[in-house]
């Protein structure tokens, strides 16, 4: 009993700097979030482009970015870019290389869902005289947006897991955080168990979410077919 | 810093010796991870609550905690219980263990899509456990996920330069060596992401060739 009281004071006391190296994490991955959705759409959007071009292009930033891991590429922004004169800062980097990385990942959703609406919903909007710009914000990108929502949140699971590797860029997130938590206190085993804890605390709700998402988008789709 | 590529030649039987290191990783974690995920996957159809719960918990809080945390966990907690194991065993149990649980879900599916009659026919004709599982369940369970499992080896592949962060000198660490010691980044680093990409890319290539063949036939 006595253990148990030592240890949870132990973790106590490690735990508002824990809290606070989770806050930079929490800010990092919300940021990172935001610009893989961006990504996603835009390079989604383009490898379906009437236009060859851009459907090349789209599909070899695709190659590149999940040809090497996301570690190299925070590597190679980090060091690499600022010998070009382009300089950023330790947070942004890491904003921009998540951003990259799972938004190509991302593409990959909102270009199968886009694909995945039935070609009789676009027949019917051409037959109702439908400019395509119309067809696309209104007929289409709708029913995509369902389908893709449950997983947007496991992208988001994934973003939060990836911003661990920015601790290796200097950034004190929580993993960072456990470092230094560790050369102050030697609390090597308790430090890294709390910290699975934490990141545990975090995908959890986004968990809920991706069931949440996948029931209501199977459910509304189902309604669907059964009012047509 | 124009890309010096003398240097880069110079460098580059520096990182393959790492490249070494990486395939080690890989296919060692990529095996730990085969073995591992049928254990996770057959302690999921077990009959005891216990292993059923196990196997939830176990694959939740892999797939929920980022790996460069579960790397830490294995180098730098097991010693603390007596468990002392050079960087790269550490590395390829914590490749090993991570993997685990996504292979143990492809498994997983696999099996599900092994039709009941199979499992029935296996019983009537009195196969015994083991018999079933490797004769009957395996074979028909794993063909189908194949390319999924290759994928994952790619990915496996791709991620072993986390592996650096526990002081393991695969290429993406050899790399980080040069560049400390000779204050270059460009070349090393470049040539670190050119390498990942010449195998990745023909690789998932092949993947997605035997993906769309399997699905013709």
């Amino acid at each position: 009993m006595t253990d148990v009281v030592d240890v949870l004071t132990r973790a106590g006391a490690l735990l508002p700097l824990l809290a606070q190296g989770a806050l930079v994490t929490l800010e990092i991955a919300a940021m990172s979030l935001v610009a893989a959705i961006l990504v996603a759409f835009v390079v989604g959007t383009a490898r379906l482009s009437a236009i060859s071009a851009i459907r090349v292009a789209a599909l070899v930033f695709l190659e590149i970015f999940r040809g090497t891991s996301l570690v190299v590429q925070l590597f190679f922004f980090y060091f690499i870019l600022p010998l070009h004169d382009v300089r950023l800062s330790a947070e942004a980097t890491a904003v921009l290389a998540i951003g990259l990385n799972l938004g190509a990942y991302g593409s990959e959703i909102v270009r199968s869902a886009i694909k995945s609406i039935g070609k009789g919903q676009i027949e019917a909007a051409l037959s109702l005289s439908l400019p395509r710009w119309i067809t696309f914000s209104r007929v289409i990108l709708p029913q995509a947006l369902m389908i893709m929502l449950p997983s947007f949140g496991n992208l988001a699971i994934e973003i939060a897991k990836a911003t661990a590797l920015v601790s290796l860029i200097t950034i004190t997130d929580l993993t960072q955080t456990g470092h230094n938590l560790i050369t102050a206190t030697g609390e090597t085993s308790l430090v890294w168990l709390i910290i699975l804890l934490i990141y545990l605390l975090i995908n959890t709700p986004l968990n809920l979410f991706v069931s949440w998402a996948e029931k209501w988008a199977s459910r509304s789709r189902r309604g669907k077919s059964n009012a047509v | 810093m124009p890309f010096d590529f003398g240097f880069a030649l110079s460098i580059l039987p520096i990182l393959l010796k790492g490249a070494v290191v990486t395939v080690i990783a890989t296919f060692g974690g990529f095996a730990g991870a085969l073995v591992g995920g049928a254990v996770v996957a057959a302690a999921n159809r077990s009959r005891l609550l216990v292993l059923r719960l196990f196997a939830r918990v176990f694959v939740y809080v892999v797939r929920n905690t980022p790996l460069l945390v579960q790397l830490y966990f294995v180098f730098y907690v097991l010693p603390g219980f007596g468990i002392t194991i050079d960087a790269l065993a550490a590395g390829i149990l914590g490749l090993s263990i991570h993997y685990s649980a996504f292979t143990a879900e492809i498994y997983r599916a696999g099996i599900g899509a092994v039709p009941r009659g199979q499992f029935e026919a296996a019983d009537a004709l009195g196969l015994n456990l083991w018999h079933k599982w490797v004769l009957v369940v395996a074979p028909q369970a794993i063909r189908p996920v194949l390319p999924v499992l290759g994928n994952y080896l790619i990915g496996m592949f791709k991620e072993t330069p986390i592996l650096a962060a526990i002081t393991i000198i695969e290429l993406f660490g050899a790399a980080q060596d040069i560049a400390g010691k000779t204050y270059r980044y460009n070349e090393p680093y470049t040539l670190v992401a050119v390498i990942f990409l010449l195998i990745s890319i023909p690789c998932s290539l092949v993947v997605r060739r035997l993906d769309t063949t399997r699905g013709r036939a």
